[in-house]
C-alpha cells in the first residue's frame, strides 16, 4: 500500500518489516520519531535509553543474542556512542544490528554541524545514506542483510531534510529472524591478543564491501545527455542536483556513502569532462575522489556550512535562477523559539538573572533561558557539560568569596550524563551549587519519557528513579526541593546554597506546562488602575505577556496562571493564577 | 504537470503540522508524487515555523526555494510578510490577519510593522487575507485555524468538497471531526 511517510517513519518501517526486535535510542532532533514509530510495532521491543553509548551497547547486546536490533541517535549523540562502536566494528555482530543517526545541516536544532560520515570511515563501519523516505525504508533493510553477510554493525545516516520530510512509501510484510549465540571469546572479547587478530578481518572486511561497492544497485549512474561534466552525489544534495538539472548531466548517486567503489567512480570520470561533487558539509566524497587521483571540483564551488537548496546548487552550477519575489519594505522582526508560557523554567532563571548568576547551562529547552530579557546562562556546550563545568570553574575559583556559579541540567540531561559530573563534584569536593531544572520530561525534542518519570516509551509504568536518593547516595549532602513558581522560596534555597560550605543540588521541580496532566490555573488578570507601567512583569520575558497603551495586559489564550508574574508586581496591578 | 509549491508558514504551536497532512492526504489519493518538509524540535517553542508541501509527477527537492512558492498559507501576519521572497510571480498568499508579537515586540527591542496586508497589497501581492481566528472561534475552538485557512485553500484547487472531507476524516481525531468540518466549510466560504 503506498503511504506518505517522513523519513524516520520509514526507517520504523524497514525496521518492522526487517524483523527487528530490539531497539534503544535516546532521542535528539532529527532521530527521535524513529524510535516512537518503532514502539507502535508491537513485535519491537523499543526503549529509551538514559544516553547513546548505553543505547549502543544494549543493541549490541541484543543483536549477540540472535535479534535484529537497531540504535538512533542525532549526530552528536553518535560522539557519546564513540567507544562501543570502534570496538563493536571490531566484534562484528551475530544477528543484523544497524546504528541510526541523524545530522542536521542547517543546526535547525543542534549545538554544531558535524558530519556524522567521519566517523564510518574511522571506525571502519559501512554506512548507507538514503535520499528520500522510500530508499530509508529499502536502505534499512538492506543494512540488516550487509551487517550479516559482512558480519559488521552497519550505519544508517539521516539528515534533517530526509528524516523530517514526507514522501510516498510502498510497505511490505515483516520476515522475523532469529541467531542462536554462540560463545567465541576470540570474536568478542575484545583483549589485545583477539583485538589484534580481528583488526585484519576488518581491514579485509572494508576491502570486500568496496568490492560490492562496486556493483551494488543503491551506487548507481543516471545518464545525461550533456557528458561535459558529471556529477557524484548523495541524500539531499542528489535531490537538489536533480530539481535543478534534470537529466542534463550524468549522475552517479551514491547510496552507499562508506566505503566507496572505486572502478565505478573512475569510469564515471572518465566519461565526463569535468568531475563535479555535490555534497552537504565536508568534502567526504570529494576527498575519495583526490585520494583515487582525479581532478575534481567540490568544496572550492560548494560551501561546508549549511544546508543548501535548489537556488544554491543552481547559483553554483550556473544554472537558470527562479525569479525571487519581492521583500516588504519594513523590517520584519525575528521571531525566534522562547520559553513557552507558564513554563517552570523562566521563575528559575529571572532569580538567576537578578542575582547576577554565573549559570553553566545544558542541553535542553532550558538553554532558551541563555534568549533576552532572562540572558540568564553562561554556556552550553553538550550534555553533562554544565555540571562538570561549573565543577572546574568553581575549583579554578576557590576560596573566592565572590563566586556565584551555579550549573544548570535538566532531568533527562542529568540522567544522560550529569550524574557522572556530580559523581566527580562529590569525589573531588567542589563547592558547587547543581540547580537540576526537573520538568518531569524530556522536553526539547517533544515529550519523551526518562528514567525520572516513571513511565517508559511503551506509555507503561515502570520504575522510577528518584533524584534526591541518587544524589545523595553519590555523596552530596545538601540537597533540596523547591517550586520554581515560588520565588521567594527559590532564591532564598539559591543564596543559602551559595554559601554553603560544600556542594549541594537544588531541585527545581515542576512539571513541564505542555504535559497533558498539568491542570492550569485561570489567567491572570490585570487591574489597569493600578498598572503603574513599571514593566517589571516583562523582565521574565513571558509571551503572554504585553503592553498595550502603557498597561501591562495579558493574552489570555497563552496565559497558564503560573502567578510568577503576580508575585513580581509591587502595586498589586496582577492578580489571579496561582498562589504562591 | 509542473511541481506546484504549497508554503504554509506561521507560529510555533498553531497547529501547521496538521494542515499539511491534510494536504499530504488528499494529494496521495489523487496519485500525486509528494514532499512535505516539516518542523521539529527547538524552532518549534513558539519560534517562527515552515512547512513545504510539493506535489506533482515527480517531485525531487524537499524544499521550497525562494520565488517557487505557487500559494503561501500564513496563520500569522508578520509571517506572511517575513516570507514573501519565496512567492513564484503570479503566486498567492492566504493569510489569517491574526497577529501574535514575537519576543523582540514584546520587550520593545523592534516593533511589528503596521498595515502589513495593504503594503503586502502596494506591492502587487495577490494576498487574500481574512480573520481565520474569529470562523475558528465560530467553529467551535481557536485551534481550527489551520482547517479554516485550509478552507479557504482549497477554493483554489479542483478538488471535490468530498475529498477534502474525506482526507479530514482521515487526519483528525474522531471527537473533533465536526468542529473541523464545521471548520473547514467556513474558510471555504469566507
Amino acid at each position: 500500500m503506498k503511504q506518505l511517510m517522513l523519513g524516520n517513519e520509514a526507517v520504523a518501517r524497514g525496521l518492522y518489516e526487517a524483523g527487528c526486535a530490539f531497539v534503544s535510542s535516546y532521542p535528539g532532533t532529527p532521530s527521535t520519531e524513529i524510535t516512537e514509530a518503532a514502539a507502535k510495532y508491537a513485535e519491537i521491543y523499543a526503549e529509551w535509553a538514559p544516553n547513546e553509548k548505553v543505547a549502543m551497547e544494549s543493541a549490541f547486546g541484543a543483536c549477540l543474542a540472535g535479534k535484529r536490533s537497531f540504535c538512533g541517535m542525532k549526530h552528536v549523540g553518535l560522539n557519546v556512542a564513540a567507544d562501543p562502536l570502534f570496538t563493536i566494528g571490531y566484534t562484528g555482530v551475530n544477528a543484523g544490528m544497524v546504528i541510526g543517526v541523524a545530522d542536521d545541516a542547517g543546526m535547525h536544532s543542534s549545538q554544531n554541524e558535524q558530519d556524522s560520515r567521519h566517523y564510518a570511515r574511522a571506525s571502519k563501519i559501512p554506512m548507507l545514506e538514503p535520499s528520500d523516505s522510500a530508499e530509508a525504508l529499502a536502505f534499512t533493510k538492506l543494512a540488516y542483510t550487509l551487517s550479516e553477510q559482512f558480519d559488521t554493525p552497519v550505519l544508517l545516516k539521516m539528515c534533517t531534510r530526509i528524516a523530517h520530510s514526507q514522501s510516498v512509501v510502498e510497505t511490505g510484510d515483516r520476515t522475523e529472524i532469529s541467531k542462536p549465540y554462540e560463545k567465541n571469546p576470540q570474536k568478542y572479547i575484545m583483549m589485545p591478543g583477539n583485538a589484534k587478530r580481528r583488526h585484519p578481518i576488518v581491514e579485509a572486511r572494508t576491502k570486500a564491501l568496496v568490492n560490492w561497492a562496486e556493483t551494488a544497485p543503491i551506487n548507481y549512474v543516471e545518464a545525461g545527455a550533456d557528458h561535459s561534466r558529471g556529477i557524484i552525489t548523495s541524500s539531499t544534495a542528489y535531490q537538489y542536483v536533480k530539481e535543478v538539472c534534470g537529466d542534463r548531466y550524468p549522475v552517479l548517486k551514491l547510496g552507499m556513502i562508506w566505503p566507496m567503489p572505486e572502478k565505478k567512480i573512475l569510469d564515471f570520470a572518465a566519461a565526463v569532462d569535468e568531475l563535479v561533487v555535490v555534497e552537504e558539509l565536508d568534502s567526504f566524497i570529494e576527498a575519495h575522489c583526490l585520494s583515487l587521483g582525479l581532478k575534481v571540483t567540490g568544496k572550492s564551488l560548494f560551501p561546508c556550512i549549511d544546508e543548501f537548496s535548489q537556488n544554491l546548487v543552481a547559483q553554483k552550477l550556473g544554472m537558470q535562477l527562479a525569479c525571487t519575489g519581492c521583500k516588504v519594505e519594513d523590517a520584519i522582526p525575528a521571531r525566534p523559539p522562547v520559553m513557552c508560557a507558564g513554563c517552570p523554567h523562566r521563575s528559575l532563571f529571572y532569580t538567576l538573572a537578578k542575582n547576577k548568576i554565573t549559570a553553566l547551562g545544558d542541553i535542553g529547552c532550558y538553554t532558551l533561558g541563555a534568549v533576552p530579557p532572562l540572558a540568564a546562562l553562561d554556556t552550553t556546550i553538550c550534555m553533562g557539560a554544565s555540571i562538570s563545568g561549573a565543577h572546574g570553574f568553581t575549583k579554578a575559583l576557590a576560596g573566592a568569596a565572590d563566586n556565584k556559579t551555579v550549573a544548570v541540567i535538566g532531568d533527562s540531561t542529568f540522567m544522560h550524563s550529569g550524574v557522572t559530573g556530580l559523581i566527580n563534584v562529590a569525589y573531588n569536593e567542589s563547592n558547587t551549587t547543581v540547580i537540576i531544572v526537573d520538568n518531569s520530561i524530556t522536553g526539547m525534542t517533544g515529550h519523551q519519557q526518562n528514567p525520572t518519570t516513571g513511565m517508559n516509551l511503551k506509555g507503561d509504568p515502570c520504575t522510577k528513579i528518584d533524584l534526591e536518593t541518587l544524589c545523595r547516595a553519590v555523596g552530596i549532602r545538601r540537597v533540596r526541593v523547591v517550586d520554581p513558581y515560588n520565588l521567594k522560596e527559590t532564591e532564598t534555597a539559591l543564596l543559602e546554597e551559595l554559601a554553603a560550605n560544600e556542594p549541594s543540588v537544588i531541585i527545581s521541580r515542576r512539571p513541564c506546562a505542555l504535559l497533558k496532566y498539568v491542570k492550569h490555573e485561570k489567567p491572570v488578570a490585570v487591574d489597569p488602575d493600578k498598572c503603574r507601567s513599571c514593566k517589571l512583569c516583562m523582565k521574565i520575558g513571558c509571551p503572554a505577556i504585553s503592553m498595550k497603551d502603557g498597561k501591562a495586559t495579558i493574552d489570555n489564550t497563552l496565559c497558564t496562571g503560573c502567578g510568577v508574574c503576580t508575585q513580581l508586581c509591587h502595586f498589586g496591578a496582577l492578580h489571579g493564577g496561582k498562589e504562591a | 504537470m509542473e511541481t506546484k509549491n504549497i508554503m504554509i508558514v506561521g507560529v510555533g504551536g498553531q497547529g501547521s503540522l496538521l494542515a499539511s497532512k491534510l494536504l499530504g492526504r488528499l494529494l496521495l489519493t489523487k496519485g500525486y508524487d509528494i514532499k512535505v518538509s516539516e518542523v521539529h524540535g527547538m524552532s518549534q517553542r513558539g519560534g517562527s515555523v515552515v512547512t513545504y508541501v510539493r506535489f506533482g509527477e515527480k517531485v525531487y527537492s524537499p524544499v521550497i526555494d525562494k520565488g517557487e512558492a505557487d500559494y503561501i498559507v500564513s496563520f500569522e501576519l508578520l509571517e506572511a510578510a517575513r516570507w514573501t521572497e519565496y512567492l513564484k510571480n503570479g503566486g498567492r498568499i492566504i493569510a489569517n490577519t491574526q497577529q501574535i508579537n514575537p519576543m523582540p515586540v514584546i520587550t520593545g527591542a523592534a516593533e511589528y510593522p503596521a498595515d502589513l496586508a495593504a503594503k503586502m497589497q502596494n506591492m502587487g501581492i495577490d494576498i487574500d487575507a481574512f480573520d481565520a481566528l474569529s470562523l475558528a472561534e465560530q467553529a467551535g475552538s481557536a485551534k481550527a485555524v489551520n482547517i479554516v485557512l485550509m478552507g479557504h485553500l482549497s477554493r483554489s484547487f479542483d478538488f471535490t468538497l468530498d475529498e477534502w472531507m474525506d482526507a479530514i476524516e482521515k487526519s483528525v481525531p474522531s471527537k473533533f471531526l465536526e468542529l473541523n468540518k464545521r471548520a473547514f466549510l467556513l474558510g471555504r466560504e469566507a
